[in-house]
Protein backbone atom coordinates (compact mmCIF):
# COMPACT_ATOMS: atom_id res chain seq x y z
CA UNK A 1 0.00 0.00 0.00
CA UNK A 2 1.51 3.21 -0.83
CA UNK A 3 1.33 5.83 1.64
CA UNK A 4 0.40 9.45 0.66
CA UNK A 5 1.07 11.90 3.41
CA UNK A 6 2.66 14.93 4.34
CA UNK A 7 3.77 15.57 8.10
CA UNK A 8 1.78 19.06 7.70
CA UNK A 9 -0.73 18.27 10.20
CA UNK A 10 -1.55 16.62 13.39
CA UNK A 11 -5.03 15.81 12.41
CA UNK A 12 -3.98 14.42 8.76
CA UNK A 13 -2.25 11.80 11.19
CA UNK A 14 -4.58 11.19 13.28
CA UNK A 15 -7.07 10.67 9.89
CA UNK A 16 -4.66 8.58 8.18
CA UNK A 17 -4.37 6.48 11.81
CA UNK A 18 -8.38 6.17 11.80
CA UNK A 19 -8.60 5.05 8.53
CA UNK A 20 -6.22 2.49 8.42
CA UNK A 21 -7.19 1.19 11.53
CA UNK A 22 -3.95 1.42 12.88
CA UNK A 23 -1.51 3.26 15.36
CA UNK A 24 0.24 6.49 14.15
CA UNK A 25 3.48 4.61 14.52
CA UNK A 26 2.66 1.87 12.35
CA UNK A 27 1.95 4.51 9.55
CA UNK A 28 4.91 6.52 10.04
CA UNK A 29 7.52 3.42 9.82
CA UNK A 30 5.78 2.45 6.91
CA UNK A 31 5.27 5.46 5.20
CA UNK A 32 9.57 6.41 6.14
CA UNK A 33 10.38 3.03 4.71
CA UNK A 34 8.95 4.14 1.41
CA UNK A 35 10.65 7.68 1.28
CA UNK A 36 13.96 6.36 3.00
CA UNK A 37 13.99 3.75 0.36
CA UNK A 38 14.73 0.83 3.00
CA UNK A 39 12.85 -1.81 4.50
CA UNK A 40 10.62 -1.59 7.35
CA UNK A 41 12.88 -3.90 9.43
CA UNK A 42 16.01 -1.51 8.85
CA UNK A 43 14.27 1.67 9.63
CA UNK A 44 13.12 0.07 12.13
CA UNK A 45 16.63 -1.40 13.30
CA UNK A 46 18.24 2.42 13.09
CA UNK A 47 15.25 3.15 14.95
CA UNK A 48 16.64 0.76 17.57
CA UNK A 49 20.22 1.72 17.48
CA UNK A 50 18.94 5.56 18.12
CA UNK A 51 17.11 4.36 21.55
CA UNK A 52 20.07 2.18 22.19
CA UNK A 53 22.25 5.75 22.61
CA UNK A 54 19.67 7.22 24.42
CA UNK A 55 19.50 3.97 27.01
CA UNK A 56 23.15 4.06 27.34
CA UNK A 57 23.43 7.65 28.51
CA UNK A 58 21.58 6.52 31.53
CA UNK A 59 24.08 5.51 33.81
CA UNK A 60 27.23 7.74 33.05
CA UNK A 61 24.60 10.60 33.64
CA UNK A 62 24.03 9.25 36.75
CA UNK A 63 27.47 9.32 38.10
CA UNK A 64 27.96 11.13 40.90
CA UNK A 65 31.26 13.06 39.63
CA UNK A 66 30.30 13.95 36.34
CA UNK A 67 30.69 17.63 35.55
CA UNK A 68 30.16 19.41 32.07
CA UNK A 69 32.85 21.09 30.51
CA UNK A 70 32.37 25.06 32.28
CA UNK A 71 32.25 23.13 35.81
CA UNK A 72 28.72 24.42 35.95
CA UNK A 73 26.54 21.38 36.21
CA UNK A 74 26.40 18.13 36.96
CA UNK A 75 25.61 15.23 39.68
CA UNK A 76 21.76 16.15 39.66
CA UNK A 77 20.58 12.87 38.49
CA UNK A 78 22.95 11.20 41.07
CA UNK A 79 20.61 12.57 43.54
CA UNK A 80 17.74 12.59 41.59
CA UNK A 81 18.27 8.89 41.39
CA UNK A 82 19.30 8.01 44.80
CA UNK A 83 16.22 9.92 46.40
CA UNK A 84 13.75 7.35 44.35
CA UNK A 85 15.76 4.22 45.10
CA UNK A 86 15.46 5.75 48.72
CA UNK A 87 11.60 5.82 48.27
CA UNK A 88 12.54 9.05 49.17
CA UNK A 89 9.93 10.83 46.78
CA UNK A 90 6.73 12.51 47.14
CA UNK A 91 5.38 11.26 43.79
CA UNK A 92 6.56 7.95 43.60
CA UNK A 93 9.11 6.31 41.46
CA UNK A 94 7.59 6.35 38.40
CA UNK A 95 7.74 10.35 37.88
CA UNK A 96 10.74 10.13 39.88
CA UNK A 97 12.41 7.89 37.14
CA UNK A 98 11.69 10.12 34.63
CA UNK A 99 12.78 13.47 36.71
CA UNK A 100 16.23 11.23 37.13
CA UNK A 101 16.72 9.89 33.76
CA UNK A 102 15.93 13.27 31.81
CA UNK A 103 18.67 14.88 34.18
CA UNK A 104 20.94 12.22 33.28
CA UNK A 105 20.81 12.41 29.74
CA UNK A 106 20.87 16.27 29.55
CA UNK A 107 23.92 16.25 32.23
CA UNK A 108 25.85 14.08 29.41
CA UNK A 109 25.19 16.22 26.97
CA UNK A 110 26.91 18.99 29.33
CA UNK A 111 29.56 16.82 29.67
CA UNK A 112 30.43 16.45 26.19
CA UNK A 113 28.88 12.65 26.26
CA UNK A 114 27.42 10.88 23.75
CA UNK A 115 23.41 11.71 22.80
CA UNK A 116 20.66 12.05 20.48
CA UNK A 117 19.11 15.93 19.81
CA UNK A 118 15.94 14.62 20.22
CA UNK A 119 14.35 17.16 18.77
CA UNK A 120 17.90 19.37 19.53
CA UNK A 121 20.87 18.47 21.75
CA UNK A 122 19.57 21.36 24.71
CA UNK A 123 16.16 19.06 24.53
CA UNK A 124 18.17 15.87 24.56
CA UNK A 125 16.78 14.40 27.89
CA UNK A 126 12.84 14.69 27.59
CA UNK A 127 11.76 11.50 25.20
CA UNK A 128 14.95 9.10 26.45
CA UNK A 129 13.15 9.85 29.85
CA UNK A 130 9.89 9.40 29.07
CA UNK A 131 10.45 6.17 27.21
CA UNK A 132 13.10 4.40 29.17
CA UNK A 133 10.37 5.38 32.32
CA UNK A 134 7.88 3.54 30.52
CA UNK A 135 9.87 0.43 29.54
CA UNK A 136 11.89 -0.15 33.35
CA UNK A 137 9.15 0.81 35.54
CA UNK A 138 6.28 0.25 33.91
CA UNK A 139 6.63 -2.92 31.96
CA UNK A 140 6.19 -2.07 28.30
CA UNK A 141 8.77 -3.76 25.90
CA UNK A 142 11.59 -2.42 23.99
CA UNK A 143 10.36 -2.73 20.45
CA UNK A 144 6.72 -0.95 21.48
CA UNK A 145 8.94 1.62 23.11
CA UNK A 146 10.79 2.11 20.08
CA UNK A 147 7.79 2.20 17.72
CA UNK A 148 6.18 5.02 20.05
CA UNK A 149 9.68 7.05 18.87
CA UNK A 150 8.29 6.60 15.16
CA UNK A 151 4.84 8.78 16.66
CA UNK A 152 6.89 11.45 18.36
CA UNK A 153 8.85 11.84 15.29
CA UNK A 154 5.92 12.34 13.48
CA UNK A 155 5.21 14.87 16.09
CA UNK A 156 8.30 16.66 15.73
CA UNK A 157 8.27 16.78 12.04
CA UNK A 158 4.65 18.36 11.80
CA UNK A 159 6.00 20.97 14.83
CA UNK A 160 9.26 21.67 12.59
CA UNK A 161 7.39 22.12 9.51
CA UNK A 162 4.56 24.61 10.84
CA UNK A 163 7.18 26.34 13.90
CA UNK A 164 10.20 25.60 14.41
CA UNK A 165 12.41 23.05 17.11
CA UNK A 166 15.17 25.61 17.75
CA UNK A 167 15.31 27.52 21.47
CA UNK A 168 17.21 30.60 18.72
CA UNK A 169 14.16 30.92 16.94
CA UNK A 170 11.47 30.07 19.17
CA UNK A 171 12.62 30.01 22.74
CA UNK A 172 12.25 27.37 24.93
CA UNK A 173 8.89 26.29 24.12
CA UNK A 174 9.95 25.49 20.81
CA UNK A 175 13.05 23.24 22.07
CA UNK A 176 11.66 21.71 25.40
CA UNK A 177 7.68 22.24 24.21
CA UNK A 178 8.83 20.29 21.33
CA UNK A 179 10.22 17.27 23.02
CA UNK A 180 7.43 17.20 25.62
CA UNK A 181 4.88 17.46 22.80
CA UNK A 182 6.42 14.53 21.25
CA UNK A 183 7.29 12.76 24.32
CA UNK A 184 3.77 12.93 25.32
CA UNK A 185 2.13 11.50 22.05
CA UNK A 186 4.48 8.88 22.57
CA UNK A 187 3.68 8.07 26.00
CA UNK A 188 -0.05 8.13 24.97
CA UNK A 189 0.43 5.49 21.96
CA UNK A 190 2.46 3.42 24.18
CA UNK A 191 -0.45 3.38 26.45
CA UNK A 192 -3.16 2.65 25.05
CA UNK A 193 -4.87 5.77 23.70
CA UNK A 194 -6.33 6.32 20.61
CA UNK A 195 -4.88 8.09 17.94
CA UNK A 196 -7.18 11.47 18.86
CA UNK A 197 -5.95 10.89 22.38
CA UNK A 198 -2.43 11.16 21.27
CA UNK A 199 -2.80 14.72 19.26
CA UNK A 200 -4.73 15.72 22.67
CA UNK A 201 -1.42 15.36 24.80
CA UNK A 202 0.51 17.07 22.09
CA UNK A 203 -1.90 19.93 22.40
CA UNK A 204 -2.06 20.02 26.19
CA UNK A 205 2.18 19.43 26.48
CA UNK A 206 2.72 22.06 24.45
CA UNK A 207 -0.38 24.21 25.73
CA UNK A 208 1.33 23.96 29.65
CA UNK A 209 4.85 25.36 28.48
CA UNK A 210 3.73 27.89 25.86
CA UNK A 211 5.66 31.20 26.16
CA UNK A 212 8.95 29.82 28.06
CA UNK A 213 11.51 31.63 27.09
CA UNK A 214 15.44 30.68 26.41
CA UNK A 215 17.81 32.40 28.45
CA UNK A 216 20.96 30.29 29.29
CA UNK A 217 23.53 31.37 31.59
CA UNK A 218 26.66 32.02 29.85
CA UNK A 219 25.03 30.82 26.85
CA UNK A 220 25.64 27.46 28.08
CA UNK A 221 23.12 24.33 27.48
CA UNK A 222 23.35 23.99 31.07
CA UNK A 223 20.99 26.63 33.29
CA UNK A 224 17.90 26.06 32.93
CA UNK A 225 18.11 23.58 30.45
CA UNK A 226 18.91 20.53 32.46
CA UNK A 227 16.41 21.32 34.95
CA UNK A 228 13.58 22.20 32.27
CA UNK A 229 14.30 18.58 30.62
CA UNK A 230 12.91 17.53 34.03
CA UNK A 231 10.13 19.53 34.03
CA UNK A 232 9.47 18.77 30.22
CA UNK A 233 9.40 15.07 30.90
CA UNK A 234 7.25 15.41 33.85
CA UNK A 235 5.01 17.63 31.37
CA UNK A 236 4.80 14.93 29.31
CA UNK A 237 3.66 12.23 31.55
CA UNK A 238 0.74 15.19 33.11
CA UNK A 239 -0.74 15.96 29.36
CA UNK A 240 -0.59 12.13 28.74
CA UNK A 241 -2.64 11.21 31.82
CA UNK A 242 -5.02 14.11 30.83
CA UNK A 243 -5.29 12.74 27.35
CA UNK A 244 -5.43 9.09 28.38
CA UNK A 245 -8.45 10.31 31.11
CA UNK A 246 -10.56 11.15 28.07
CA UNK A 247 -9.66 15.10 29.13
CA UNK A 248 -9.95 16.22 25.55
CA UNK A 249 -8.09 19.77 24.86
CA UNK A 250 -10.46 22.46 24.02
CA UNK A 251 -7.64 24.19 21.54
CA UNK A 252 -6.35 21.54 18.68
CA UNK A 253 -3.13 20.72 18.59
CA UNK A 254 -2.10 22.15 15.13
CA UNK A 255 -3.90 25.59 16.43
CA UNK A 256 -1.82 25.46 19.52
CA UNK A 257 1.34 24.99 17.47
CA UNK A 258 0.36 27.56 15.44
CA UNK A 259 0.29 29.71 18.62
CA UNK A 260 3.37 28.47 19.87
CA UNK A 261 5.03 29.84 16.40
CA UNK A 262 3.14 33.22 17.04
CA UNK A 263 4.59 33.42 20.58
CA UNK A 264 8.09 32.56 19.43
CA UNK A 265 8.07 35.03 16.22
CA UNK A 266 6.86 37.92 18.94
CA UNK A 267 9.26 37.20 21.94
CA UNK A 268 12.15 39.48 21.93
CA UNK A 269 15.44 38.24 20.53
CA UNK A 270 17.12 38.93 23.99
CA UNK A 271 15.08 35.69 25.14
CA UNK A 272 15.90 33.42 22.35
CA UNK A 273 19.49 32.03 23.13
CA UNK A 274 21.41 35.44 23.18
CA UNK A 275 22.16 34.94 26.41
CA UNK A 276 20.95 39.01 26.77
CA UNK A 277 17.95 38.34 29.13
CA UNK A 278 15.99 36.14 31.85
CA UNK A 279 18.03 34.24 34.00
CA UNK A 280 21.18 35.28 32.10
CA UNK A 281 21.35 38.63 33.16
CA UNK A 282 20.85 37.93 36.63
CA UNK A 283 23.33 38.94 39.05
CA UNK A 284 24.23 34.82 39.38
CA UNK A 285 23.93 34.40 35.99
CA UNK A 286 26.38 37.44 35.14
CA UNK A 287 28.71 35.55 37.97
CA UNK A 288 28.69 32.44 36.55
CA UNK A 289 29.43 33.98 33.27
CA UNK A 290 32.37 35.78 34.75
CA UNK A 291 33.11 32.14 36.27
CA UNK A 292 33.39 30.75 33.20
CA UNK A 293 35.06 33.01 30.62
CA UNK A 294 37.22 35.45 33.00
CA UNK A 295 35.19 38.59 31.29
CA UNK A 296 31.64 39.97 32.30
CA UNK A 297 28.90 38.48 29.69
CA UNK A 298 26.06 40.32 28.28
CA UNK A 299 26.44 42.53 25.13
CA UNK A 300 29.56 43.09 23.11
CA UNK A 301 28.96 46.47 22.65
CA UNK A 302 31.02 48.99 24.42
CA UNK A 303 31.49 47.36 27.77
CA UNK A 304 30.37 50.71 29.52
CA UNK A 305 27.98 48.55 31.22
CA UNK A 306 30.04 45.75 32.66
CA UNK A 307 32.63 48.44 34.30
CA UNK A 308 30.27 50.97 35.79
CA UNK B 1 12.66 15.83 6.59
CA UNK B 2 12.34 12.35 7.60
CA UNK B 3 12.21 10.57 11.27
CA UNK B 4 15.75 10.51 11.69
CA UNK B 5 17.07 14.39 11.02
CA UNK B 6 13.85 14.88 14.29
CA UNK B 7 15.74 12.02 15.94
CA UNK B 8 18.94 12.97 15.68
CA UNK B 9 22.22 13.74 14.74
CA UNK B 10 23.42 11.03 17.50
CA UNK B 11 26.11 13.34 18.94
CA UNK B 12 28.75 14.46 21.17
CA UNK B 13 26.92 17.33 23.24
CA UNK B 14 26.57 20.04 24.26
CA UNK B 15 24.93 22.36 21.61
CA UNK B 16 24.73 20.58 17.47
CA UNK B 17 25.79 24.19 15.91
CA UNK B 18 28.64 24.69 18.55
CA UNK B 19 29.71 21.16 18.76
CA UNK B 20 28.75 18.80 15.95
CA UNK B 21 29.04 21.95 13.64
CA UNK B 22 32.59 22.13 14.73
CA UNK B 23 33.87 18.96 14.02
CA UNK B 24 32.45 18.87 10.89
CA UNK B 25 34.17 21.44 10.41
CA UNK B 26 37.23 20.37 11.27
CA UNK B 27 36.76 17.47 8.91
CA UNK B 28 36.34 19.09 6.07
CA UNK B 29 39.87 21.19 6.62
CA UNK B 30 41.31 17.76 7.15
CA UNK B 31 39.98 16.39 4.35
CA UNK B 32 41.50 19.54 2.09
CA UNK B 33 44.77 19.10 3.38
CA UNK B 34 44.94 15.54 2.28
CA UNK B 35 48.03 14.41 4.51
CA UNK B 36 48.63 14.88 8.51
CA UNK B 37 48.50 18.26 9.93
CA UNK B 38 51.81 18.63 12.20
CA UNK B 39 50.31 22.24 13.28
CA UNK B 40 46.55 23.80 13.31
CA UNK B 41 45.90 27.32 13.69
CA UNK B 42 42.54 27.83 14.80
CA UNK B 43 40.79 31.69 14.44
CA UNK B 44 37.09 32.01 16.12
CA UNK B 45 34.66 34.65 15.43
CA UNK B 46 31.20 36.01 17.27
CA UNK B 47 29.89 33.12 19.26
CA UNK B 48 32.45 30.45 18.65
CA UNK B 49 35.13 33.21 19.74
CA UNK B 50 33.09 34.23 23.33
CA UNK B 51 31.62 30.69 24.24
CA UNK B 52 34.42 28.22 22.91
CA UNK B 53 35.34 26.63 26.27
CA UNK B 54 32.18 26.14 27.41
CA UNK B 55 30.91 24.28 24.74
CA UNK B 56 34.01 22.57 23.72
CA UNK B 57 34.13 23.98 20.32
CA UNK B 58 37.99 23.90 20.52
CA UNK B 59 37.57 20.51 21.09
CA UNK B 60 35.19 19.58 18.34
CA UNK B 61 36.87 21.48 16.03
CA UNK B 62 40.49 19.47 16.77
CA UNK B 63 38.51 16.16 16.60
CA UNK B 64 37.38 17.07 13.60
CA UNK B 65 41.04 17.76 12.06
CA UNK B 66 41.76 14.90 13.72
CA UNK B 67 39.25 13.31 11.32
CA UNK B 68 36.93 12.27 13.95
CA UNK B 69 32.99 12.31 13.35
CA UNK B 70 31.12 14.64 15.69
CA UNK B 71 29.62 11.50 17.49
CA UNK B 72 33.40 10.39 18.21
CA UNK B 73 33.37 9.90 22.14
CA UNK B 74 37.39 10.98 22.13
CA UNK B 75 36.06 14.27 21.18
CA UNK B 76 36.19 15.77 24.63
CA UNK B 77 40.12 14.55 25.21
CA UNK B 78 41.04 15.76 21.51
CA UNK B 79 43.57 18.07 22.56
CA UNK B 80 45.69 15.33 24.60
CA UNK B 81 45.05 13.18 21.44
CA UNK B 82 46.59 16.24 18.98
CA UNK B 83 49.74 16.10 21.42
CA UNK B 84 50.41 12.32 21.59
CA UNK B 85 50.10 12.66 17.59
CA UNK B 86 52.56 15.87 17.10
CA UNK B 87 49.52 18.04 16.06
CA UNK B 88 50.87 21.34 17.61
CA UNK B 89 47.13 23.93 17.80
CA UNK B 90 47.14 27.51 18.49
CA UNK B 91 43.43 29.10 19.43
CA UNK B 92 42.75 32.50 18.78
CA UNK B 93 39.47 34.44 19.39
CA UNK B 94 39.24 36.97 17.11
CA UNK B 95 36.83 39.37 14.92
CA UNK B 96 36.56 38.11 11.05
CA UNK B 97 34.36 40.66 8.73
CA UNK B 98 31.29 39.78 7.22
CA UNK B 99 31.20 36.08 9.51
CA UNK B 100 28.28 34.28 10.53
CA UNK B 101 28.72 34.48 14.33
CA UNK B 102 29.95 30.36 14.58
CA UNK B 103 32.48 31.20 12.41
CA UNK B 104 35.79 29.56 12.65
CA UNK B 105 39.22 29.50 10.15
CA UNK B 106 41.60 26.77 10.42
CA UNK B 107 45.05 27.19 8.65
CA UNK B 108 46.35 23.39 8.26
CA UNK B 109 50.35 22.40 7.82
CA UNK B 110 51.46 19.63 7.05
CA UNK B 111 54.97 18.10 7.92
CA UNK B 112 56.12 19.39 3.67
CA UNK B 113 55.24 22.72 4.46
CA UNK B 114 52.06 22.08 2.55
CA UNK B 115 48.79 24.18 3.73
CA UNK B 116 45.13 25.01 3.10
CA UNK B 117 42.83 27.54 4.81
CA UNK B 118 39.32 27.37 5.22
CA UNK B 119 36.72 29.07 6.76
CA UNK B 120 33.18 27.90 7.40
CA UNK B 121 30.33 28.53 9.73
CA UNK B 122 28.36 26.46 11.70
CA UNK B 123 24.87 27.23 11.05
CA UNK B 124 22.44 25.63 13.53
CA UNK B 125 21.17 22.02 13.87
CA UNK B 126 24.68 20.73 13.33
CA UNK B 127 24.28 22.05 9.44
CA UNK B 128 27.36 23.82 8.24
CA UNK B 129 28.59 26.16 5.48
CA UNK B 130 32.31 26.48 4.35
CA UNK B 131 32.87 30.02 2.52
CA UNK B 132 36.21 30.08 1.96
CA UNK B 133 39.22 27.88 0.79
CA UNK B 134 42.18 29.35 0.80
CA UNK B 135 40.69 32.95 0.70
CA UNK B 136 38.68 32.41 -2.21
CA UNK B 137 34.69 32.16 -1.94
CA UNK B 138 32.99 28.52 -1.54
CA UNK B 139 29.50 27.68 -0.84
CA UNK B 140 29.92 24.30 0.52
CA UNK B 141 27.66 22.43 2.75
CA UNK B 142 28.76 18.69 2.88
CA UNK B 143 25.45 18.05 2.16
CA UNK B 144 26.11 16.39 -1.36
CA UNK B 145 28.94 14.78 -2.48
CA UNK B 146 31.08 17.40 -3.48
CA UNK B 147 34.48 17.76 -5.46
CA UNK B 148 36.82 20.70 -4.31
CA UNK B 149 39.42 20.82 -7.41
CA UNK B 150 42.73 23.58 -6.89
CA UNK B 151 43.69 24.47 -10.57
CA UNK B 152 45.35 26.67 -12.25
CA UNK B 153 43.13 29.07 -14.15
CA UNK B 154 43.62 27.87 -17.51
CA UNK B 155 41.11 27.62 -21.05
CA UNK B 156 39.90 24.13 -21.26
CA UNK B 157 40.73 23.02 -17.52
CA UNK B 158 37.27 23.26 -16.22
CA UNK B 159 35.53 21.27 -19.43
CA UNK B 160 38.52 18.62 -18.88
CA UNK B 161 36.77 18.18 -15.37
CA UNK B 162 33.44 18.52 -16.23
CA UNK B 163 34.14 15.63 -19.26
CA UNK B 164 35.55 13.34 -16.41
CA UNK B 165 32.52 13.71 -14.74
CA UNK B 166 30.02 13.30 -17.82
CA UNK B 167 31.67 10.12 -18.84
CA UNK B 168 31.11 8.61 -15.36
CA UNK B 169 27.83 9.20 -15.97
CA UNK B 170 27.47 11.64 -12.80
CA UNK B 171 24.94 14.44 -12.40
CA UNK B 172 26.42 17.83 -11.79
CA UNK B 173 23.82 19.95 -9.26
CA UNK B 174 25.70 22.50 -8.70
CA UNK B 175 29.03 24.22 -9.77
CA UNK B 176 30.95 26.85 -8.75
CA UNK B 177 33.86 28.96 -9.42
CA UNK B 178 35.72 31.30 -8.00
CA UNK B 179 39.48 32.64 -8.21
CA UNK B 180 42.31 34.60 -6.71
CA UNK B 181 43.12 36.62 -10.18
CA UNK B 182 43.33 35.81 -13.83
CA UNK B 183 45.34 33.08 -14.66
CA UNK B 184 46.14 32.59 -11.17
CA UNK B 185 45.13 30.06 -8.44
CA UNK B 186 41.22 29.03 -8.99
CA UNK B 187 38.61 26.73 -6.83
CA UNK B 188 35.60 24.59 -8.00
CA UNK B 189 33.19 23.14 -6.15
CA UNK B 190 31.16 20.65 -7.86
CA UNK B 191 28.37 19.29 -6.03
CA UNK B 192 26.79 16.16 -7.53
CA UNK B 193 24.11 13.45 -6.80
CA UNK B 194 24.99 10.84 -5.79
CA UNK B 195 27.79 8.95 -4.03
CA UNK B 196 31.10 7.68 -6.34
CA UNK B 197 34.64 6.21 -5.37
CA UNK B 198 37.90 8.15 -5.09
CA UNK B 199 39.07 6.78 -9.05
CA UNK B 200 36.60 9.90 -10.11
CA UNK B 201 39.01 11.93 -7.74
CA UNK B 202 42.05 10.14 -9.00
CA UNK B 203 41.21 11.00 -12.46
CA UNK B 204 40.64 14.30 -11.90
CA UNK B 205 44.04 14.83 -9.88
CA UNK B 206 45.89 13.53 -12.77
CA UNK B 207 44.66 16.23 -15.40
CA UNK B 208 46.94 18.82 -16.41
CA UNK B 209 46.69 22.51 -14.17
CA UNK B 210 45.32 20.42 -11.47
CA UNK B 211 46.76 21.13 -8.05
CA UNK B 212 44.40 18.63 -5.75
CA UNK B 213 40.83 17.22 -5.70
CA UNK B 214 38.85 16.35 -2.77
CA UNK B 215 36.12 14.28 -2.57
CA UNK B 216 33.32 15.01 0.37
CA UNK B 217 30.86 12.41 1.28
CA UNK B 218 27.60 13.49 2.04
CA UNK B 219 26.99 12.94 6.12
Amino acid sequence: MNIEFKYDSVAALVAAAQQAGEPISALVLRQQAQHLEKNEAEVFAQMKETYAVMANCIEPGCDEHLRSTSGLTGGSAFKMRKAVQQGKTLTGSVLGGALYRALAVSELNAAMGRVVAAPTAGSCGILPAAMLTMQQDLGYSEDACIMALFTASAVGMVIATNACVAGAQGGCQAECGSAAAMAAAAITELAGGSPEQVADAVAIALKNILGLVCDPVAGLVEIPCIKRNASGVAGAFVAAEMALAGIASAIPADETIWAMKKVGDAMSPSLKETAEGGLAITPTGQKLYEQVFGTTGGCTGCGGCAKG
Amino acid sequence: MNVFDILGPIMIGPSSSHTAGAARIGRIARALLGTQPVQAQILLHGSFAKTYKGHGTDKALIAGIMGMEPDDERIRFSPQIAQEQGLSVTILPTEIDNAHPNTARITLTDANNHSVTLQGASIGGGNIMVTQVNGMDVQITGQYTTLIVLHQDTPGTIAAVTDVLAASQVNICNFRLSRQKKGGIAVMTIEMDGSFDCELNKRIESLPNILSSTMLLPN
